[in-house]
């Protein structure tokens, strides 16, 4: 008694299968060559400033010293930003996902896509011609009442151009990112969870907090993640806008603020010219290094939070 | 956003790229009309690139070089002094513009040389005041030592009342505003010669050698002269330095010169470079002024910003050499000068340094 197993025949191919499959690995392809590529040439270009001295590095001892501060300013900025984005983003896509009538969230969710769509400079063009100016009593009253703190000086900005102003417009040029990626989010928790807790008798916070939090933690931090990067990047808006000297200093309110990676490549660049640009470039490697430490951190989290969930 | 720190890089080169031939464009087509009265026999396009602050008066020499040359088409890339030697030095322009001459030390020279085959041609063509900006209500008229210039920058005179600064303005009531100094944040070369004078006429106030990028780790900074007009007009009690054309309706101070307080002007800068002696340790034809900031010249102005042409001595191509030997002489000729004086509020060169740069022009030829 035998049973002639059904043949299995391979699918014949077809044209249309290998020219998809060709095109979209080749794109896959695109995306590593072109990475590779980038940070080749930052490499090979970088490498040279390691011997760089004095003259060409700004006056900073060596490589290492002239990137220090920048790489401080980078992450100050940056977390300054997220501080004030995050919460904000979170509230913004609540509000949209679960709290706003219908109508006034769409409305909502436009509106916040359009910030995306605002260029770089024009953000650098109102913070520091619009913003900065008007932020500057509130500086001089922290730095005459609150200085003891180490957040505040007592000599403060009379053009409100600080470290704190860049902040601001950062978190509002980061604001999209974090908020569309949560929305979305938050929009997927599953209708169950949700109509669980409400009929446990949970409050509207209550069921957010038990029910679309915990599904959604690590959407958001990926999202803030995202954002990070973009804060880290971010260069003609930093440039703009903020006063820099190249300090380490956690004043938020004085003239005299680190740099970015980015915004210093930016400043220095067009009147650079031998070591001075292999320094700059120098620079541009380690912001590189960083997003990409950066990403996998987010990683890491996004991969062990899931794996909390699922167990 | 590993690509978008390049892209944000690209973004400003693509745009004066695109500017650069938005604006060849309207040349060509302005000339256009005009060109059945030329009878100029040059033709071809030259590009060059280097300092922002030549930008407008390059315009002006560019449109009407076009004018009376409709078969030349010349394209300027204001990239910035470091980057326009760079590209000169590497090839890629057939002349640059910088705020600062060709330096030794760093081996530019030779590098030209090597890019030339022969030693470059180097000539000043633009000159022009730094003014000392301030904003400082009901105090229209200022006077300052160049000591209190160096103090204030220095961040050890603080407030507008100091003893010093009542010294240089006997008579004015001034206010206790605190100072705020305000500096470039990106290299130039209005840095460079800013604290080079302060450097020499600060009178031991000033300690830092001049160099392109701000010194200091104080004080409030402004991107390019935008950024430090936009900072010392928001800022009251703020002092900055910038470009005389750039200054606006900001109040500008005297500065003290021997035993008078001289204000910024075209005529004080010219006379202050006439008043300066030459490099002579360059090659030939490489003319290069070192600005005395310590003249005592009467109503001279020595905060100045000296700008210079760079292109090589032969051109392989016959047509291209003698386009950029026509469009050079054109330059440093009285008409260019005045047509500069005009745009961009630049000083003349003076008379004897312009004969010398148009002979430096003139060897200019195709080999």
């Amino acid at each position: 008694m035998s049973t002639t197993a059904p043949k299995t025949r391979s699918p014949r191919r077809r044209l249309g299968d290998l020219v998809f499959s060709g095109t979209t690995s080749g794109a896959a392809l695109i995306i590593l060559l072109a990475l590779a590529g980038v940070a080749i040439f930052l490499t090979a270009k970088g490498v040279p400033a390691l011997k760089a001295t004095g003259d060409d590095l700004s006056g900073a001892k060596n490589i290492v010293s002239y990137t220090a501060p920048l790489v401080f300013g980078t992450l100050w900025a940056a977390l300054l930003a997220l501080l004030i984005a995050t919460p904000l983003s979170i509230g913004v896509a609540l509000a949209v996902s679960h709290y706003a009538p219908r109508r006034i969230a769409t409305v909502l969710g436009y509106l916040i896509d359009l910030l995306a769509a605002v260029p770089s400079v024009v953000y650098g063009l109102w913070g520091s011609l619009f913003l900065a100016p008007r932020l500057v009593p509130s500086y001089s009253w922290l730095g005459d009442h609150a200085h003891w703190l180490p957040l505040f000086s007592d000599n403060s900005s009379a053009t409100g151009r600080t470290i704190f102003t860049a902040a601001i417009v950062l978190a509002i040029m980061v604001l999209p990112i974090i908020t569309a990626i949560s929305r979305e989010i938050f929009a997927q928790t599953p209708r169950l969870n949700e109509e669980a807790a409400l009929a446990l008798g949970a409050t509207r916070w209550e069921m957010v907090r038990l029910s679309v939090f915990p599904y959604a933690r690590s959407g958001i931090v990926s999202a803030v993640m995202l954002g990070l990067g973009r804060a880290m990047g971010e260069t003609m808006a930093v440039a703009m806008v903020l006063s820099a000297s190249g300090v380490v200093t956690f004043d938020l309110n004085s003239s005299t603020n680190p740099s970015t990676i980015a915004a210093n490549i930016a400043l220095k660049f067009a009147d650079a010219t031998g070591l001075r640009v292999n320094a700059l470039i120098f620079t541009g490697l380690v912001l590189f290094v960083i997003t990409f430490v950066v990403n996998f951190i987010a990683r890491a989290i996004v991969s062990r939070a899931d794996r909390r969930l699922a167990a | 956003m590993k690509s978008s720190t390049s892209r944000r890089l690209m973004v400003p080169g693509v745009a004066a790229l695109a500017l650069g031939f938005a604006l060849t464009g309207c040349g060509a087509g302005n000339e256009g009309g005009s060109s059945s009265s030329s009878d100029s026999s040059l033709s071809g396009t030259l590009s060059g690139s280097g300092s922002s602050a030549q930008q407008t008066a390059m315009q002006s020499w560019r449109s009407a070089f076009q004018t009376k040359n409709s078969k030349v088409t010349v394209n300027y890339d204001p990239a910035g002094s470091g980057a326009g030697v760079e590209k000169f030095n590497g090839g890629g322009v057939d002349f640059a513009a910088s705020d600062s001459p060709l330096n030794a030390d760093a081996g530019e020279i030779d590098a030209a040389k090597k890019r030339c085959g022969g030693d470059a041609i180097e000539v000043p063509d633009y000159i022009s005041p730094i003014a000392v900006i301030y904003n400082l209500k009901g105090v229209d008229k200022l006077q300052l030592d160049p000591k209190t210039v160096a103090g204030i920058f220095e961040g050890k005179i603080t407030t507008w009342d100091d003893a010093a600064i009542k010294a240089d303005n006997p008579g004015v009531s001034l206010p206790s505003t605190k100072i705020t100094p305000v500096h470039r944040s990106d290299d130039s070369g209005t840095t460079d010669n800013f604290t080079d004078y302060l450097s020499q006429a600060g009178g031991g106030a000033w300690t830092s050698p001049h160099s392109k990028t701000w010194p200091l780790k104080s004080g409030e900074a402004g991107a390019q002269s935008s950024g430090m007009v936009a900072a010392v007009t928001n800022a009251e009690g703020s002092i900055g330095y910038v470009d005389d054309s750039a200054a606006g309706s900001l109040s500008k101070a005297s500065i003290k010169v021997g035993d008078a307080y001289v204000a910024p002007s075209a005529d004080a800068a010219g006379k202050a470079l006439a008043a300066s002696p030459l490099d002579d340790s360059r090659p030939e034809n490489d003319i290069a002024v070192k600005v005395d900031r310590t003249t005592t010249e009467s109503g001279a102005y020595p905060l100045i910003l000296a700008s210079y042409l760079i292109a090589c001595p032969t051109y392989k191509d016959s047509g291209k050499a003698d386009a950029v030997k026509a469009f050079m002489a054109y330059i440093v000729s009285d008409d260019g000068q005045q047509a500069a004086a005009k745009a961009a509020g630049s000083a003349p060169l003076p008379s004897e340094l312009a004969k010398k740069a148009q002979d430096a022009v003139d060897t200019i030829k195709a080999g």
